[in-house]
């Protein structure tokens, strides 16, 4: 069974890879490598499969995956500019795809027990693009 | 591995309409989308891709790149067409329901996905397409 909770966090960011040039990294990213930076109103869906446990009907509880989304994810990046004040976005390009990423190193460490495991973390940056990574390597 | 989903737009109109039925078993079959002018949808197609992150850039596709594909293949040939009129798959005779849509897209887009992204790396992960926001039709890979 599957059981997904949805967050979602407002940011700024900025895509550019420090060695290549501006019209470099224009060709690589488009606007999304403006130096000033731009925002989304990213939404994460966070995954988990396994079985309800028969006395309580739940394969995880609830609110504690929301405790972890809320104190891993929320708080230190809403309202945030990722590449100055979130590691490690400083050195690591904050695309959805990285933040994918992340996001999974963040939480995962939390939800494991002997009844659910984390099955994948969903990053939409816009309504109309969005990436999902399932662990392991990238 | 990771996967990329990106939703693609396009407004066309289409009239669901079997050559071997007589007109009335297609209206029996097709009801109002067998009206004899044809009718519109705004459609919305996801496209689904999937490789290895390129730990540079972190990204897993360039994005102009598919967007320019998805651009020549299906919006510039199929935005604001009639599809049984103006799209050779339906004006030699397939009737243009969403689910042959889905399979004329896909074809499309596999037609040139090896010159667009050479290398076995990225792998066209499935489409999904809208013809309104009660139906949706999907090709997993």
């Amino acid at each position: 069974m599957l059981i997904t909770r949805r967050v979602e966090f407002s940011a700024s960011h900025v895509c550019r890879v420090a060695r290549l040039s501006d019209e470099e990294n224009r060709a690589l990213y488009g606007a999304a490598s403006n130096p000033n930076g731009h925002g989304h109103n990213y939404v994460v869906e966070v995954t988990l499969e396994g079985e309800p446990e028969p006395q309580t009907g739940m394969v995880f509880d609830l609110k504690r995956l929301k405790d972890v989304l809320q104190r891993e994810v929320v708080d230190p990046m809403d309202h945030r500019f990722l590449n100055r004040e979130v590691p490690p976005f400083d050195i690591v390009v904050p695309t959805a795809e990285n933040l994918a990423i992340e996001v999974w190193r963040r939480i995962e460490p939390h939800l494991g027990d002997s009844r659910a495991r984390l099955r994948g973390v969903r990053v939409y940056e816009t309504e109309d693009l969005y990436v999902d990574y399932f662990g392991g390597r990238p | 591995m990771i996967r990329l989903t990106r939703r693609y737009r396009f407004c066309a109109s289409h009239r669901l309409h079997s050559a071997g039925l007589s007109d009335a078993e297609n209206r029996e079959l097709y009801g109002k989308c067998n009206n004899p002018y044809g009718h519109g949808h705004d459609y919305a197609l996801d496209v689904s891709v999937r490789g290895p992150l390129d730990s540079e850039s972190g990204r897993v596709v360039d994005l102009a790149a598919l967007d320019g594909l998805v651009r020549e293949q299906i919006v510039d040939a199929l935005d604001h067409r009639d599809l049984n009129k103006e799209v050779a798959a339906f004006a030699e005779g397939l009737v243009p329901t969403t689910e042959n849509l889905a399979v004329e897209i896909r074809s499309r887009l596999a037609s040139r996905w090896s010159q667009v992204f050479p290398g076995e790396g990225l792998a066209l992960d499935g489409i999904r397409i809208q013809e309104t926001k009660r139906n949706r039709i999907e090709l997993p890979d």
